[in-house]
């Protein structure tokens, strides 16, 4: 032991730091509640939220309806089923009003037989229509949502590099998200449509792609080339006053390489921003897929989704107005409640607006 | 104007016309990735009519050379001929069916401001009462429902059931559904707007002052507060024209209105690819120009704005 360290031992002690503590002093130390975190404290505004948390239910209903239902549904939604190999077409399936039954299936139930009922009757081919829609619904939420995941991967990327390289990278970038973004959409949406679907069948054929259709996949296509820039200026922005922030100075200190500070550091700090941005894109996606169904550009025949559904509906308009009625009210249900549930998320995560 | 307007307007127009040019250049371009060009029609054509339709079109030439002649035409307004529809020229078709679909679209965009204005207006002056609610939520689920759907539960009421309307939008009385259809998710939309920016005005200090010095229910709202609060909806002139130049391609289509944007569907299904090109590239300018005026207006009524 050398001096230094015997001066340290001999070093005053003081006295007041070991008289016991007052009542009123340990009152300090009481914790009144567990603390909570920022994501526990989003989750309970989320509850007290009436209209986001019935919106929320809606959606996982219809959801849970889209994938379960089609896998003991007895009917089959391409299935037309007056078409029975080695039998002749029996037409009496075609166009039967909502819980009516086909000459032969009523010649079942009048030996005393059971045939599952056709809920919503079935379409001019004789297809159910009740599996129809709920198929419809599962496609829609399906390109709703994948299409949200592609806008959400490619607008976080360029967002990031944009935001956290800044200079002439960002400028770059930034210029071309600005063209990207006055882009009358629609009009691009359709003009893409209409051709990639007769470029990508040819390409896709054979090919596990070939199972989901040309024309999903250039709805896919046109979601990765036009709508990634509304994703991309909200993270650049919030990265753009993030990077200044003591934390990414001291990782950088640290020796924390570019890639390694937006991973770890940035984007986990605008996750919410991202999360309510991409919780409203999913209806936006879904309307935009109906509307191309509708124009003939979006799912591939037999495919149902609700937009092709409607479509089809218009042709026998005046006697079946039912068949347009019901996907018009699952999209609208749709659409409506995760628009209420992301305003919700909104509400409920959005720091800027706790104050 | 203080010279950073001027400087943000002149940045806006180069953005604007830059934006043209790339519709033009990327609908020349995606037109010739069409398998065949533009031109392959369905019927097998001889080898040699072919090679005389490619030169007559100059589909002979490089591509970049085909691309200024196009450039050059387009700026003109030369778009070709049709192909399907024999001995009509492109910018014919365009023009016809402009007016008609100018017509609908102007009117739907008057009807949408009035009524949203005034609904917002309503709503925000009787705040929280059951009459707030029921204009929140039908707006609410107009703005959630695509025109399609709305276009086409109108016909089959209206036309079909009650028999009201002629089906045919070319008729007397044609027009009347089709412009409730597009009217009906602008007006919305401005009714939330309007709602929202009013009640954010009515809570600021100068309207206090009013209400002070005695002014009273609507004379606030129409001499103070509306002016202020229809700011945040000049933003929304271009969206709204956007919304009904594309509402109005399903709408032309569901009640048979002789538009441009029939037109441009049918072009779609008939692959007839000069008309696609040329009614594209209208429609795009219409909306780009629209997009500009309403953002330059926003910045010359309030100065403060910082849209950069």
């Amino acid at each position: 032991m050398d001096n230094t360290n015997i001066k340290r031992l001999s070093l005053q002690v003081n006295l007041d730091d070991f008289i016991p503590a007052t009542d009123a002093e340990k009152e300090y130390m009481v914790t009144m509640r567990p603390s909570t975190t920022f994501f526990q404290d989003g989750v309970g505004r989320l509850r007290k939220n009436k209209v986001a948390m019935v919106s929320m239910i809606i959606i996982l209903i219809i959801t849970l309806m889209a994938i379960f239902v089609p896998l003991f549904w007895p009917y089959k939604y391409e299935t037309m089923l007056g078409m029975q190999p080695g039998k002749p077409m029996d037409a009496s399936f075609n166009n039967l009003h909502p819980m009516e039954y086909s000459t032969s299936e009523q010649a079942i139930i009048d030996e005393g037989g059971k045939v599952f009922p056709h809920l919503f009757g079935t379409d001019s081919q004789g297809r159910d229509y009740f599996i129809r829609v709920v198929y419809g619904t599962r496609i829609s939420l399906a390109v709703g949502f994948f299409a949200s995941i592609i806008v959400l991967v490619i607008g976080i990327i360029v967002g990031s590099i944009s935001g956290y390289c800044g200079g002439v990278v960002d400028i770059i970038i930034m210029r071309i998200v600005d063209i990207i973004y006055s882009l009358p959409d629609m009009l691009m949406v359709i003009l893409l449509a209409a051709v990639l679907r007769q470029r990508l069948a040819p390409a896709i054929e054979g090919t596990a792609l070939a199972a989901i259709g040309s024309n999903i996949i250039s709805l896919f296509v046109i979601f990765a080339l036009l709508y990634w820039v509304g994703m991309s200026r909200l993270v650049r922005g919030q990265i753009l006053s993030l990077r200044e922030q003591e934390y990414v100075l001291a990782a950088q200190t640290a020796g924390a390489k570019g890639s390694r500070v937006i991973r770890k550091h940035l984007i986990p700090n605008c996750i919410s921003v991202i999360v309510i941005s991409t919780a409203l894109q999913i209806p936006s996606a879904i309307f935009t897929e109906s509307y191309l169904s509708f124009l003939g550009l979006g799912v591939n025949a037999p495919m149902p989704s609700l937009g092709s559904l409607a479509s089809d509906a218009l042709n026998g308009l005046a006697s079946y107005p039912y068949r347009l009625v019901i996907p018009a009210i699952v999209i609208s249900l749709i659409v409506l409640s995760l628009n209420l549930f992301g305003d919700g998320l909104r509400d409920a995560f959005d720091p800027k607006l706790n104050s | 104007m203080n010279p950073k307007t001027l400087k943000y307007i002149l940045k806006r127009l180069v953005l604007g016309v830059f934006t043209v040019w790339v519709v033009i250049t990327l609908t020349f371009f995606i037109m010739h990735a069409v398998p065949g060009g533009p031109f392959l029609s369905e019927k097998a054509v001889s080898p040699a009519a072919q090679a005389a339709m490619e030169a007559k079109y100059g589909l002979d030439k490089p591509l970049m050379v085909q691309y200024t002649t196009y450039l050059t035409d387009v700026v003109q307004f030369r778009f070709g001929p049709s192909l399907k529809q024999r001995g009509r020229m492109v910018i014919d078709i365009i023009t016809d069916g402009l007016s008609v679909s100018a017509r609908l679209g102007i009117v739907a965009a008057v009807l949408a401001l009035v009524f949203g204005v005034v609904l917002g207006s309503v709503a925000a002056l009787r705040r929280n009462t059951i009459l707030d609610r029921i204009i929140m939520i039908i707006t609410t689920a107009f703005v959630s429902m695509p025109s399609f759907i709305m276009g086409s539960l109108l016909l089959v009421e209206f036309t079909i059931n009650l028999q009201w309307f002629p089906a045919n939008g070319a008729t007397k009385g044609g027009l009347v559904l089709p412009i409730i259809t597009l009217m009906l998710y602008p007006m919305s939309y401005i009714t939330r707007l309007t709602r929202s920016s009013m009640l954010d005005v009515l809570g600021q200090d100068y309207i206090r002052t009013a209400k002070a010095k005695g002014v009273t229910g609507w004379k606030i709202i129409f001499g103070h507060a509306l002016k202020n609060a229809l700011i945040p909806v000049i933003t929304y002139f271009g969206p709204m024209l956007a919304y009904i130049v594309t509402g109005s391609l399903v709408v032309e289509q569901i009640f048979a209105v002789p538009g441009i944007g029939r037109a441009f569907v049918q072009s779609i299904i008939n692959r007839d690819y000069m008309l696609i090109m040329g009614t594209t590239i209208v429609l795009a300018t219409l909306i780009v120009i629209m997009n500009l005026v309403s953002d330059i207006l926003y910045k010359i009524v309030d100065p403060r704005i910082n849209l950069e």
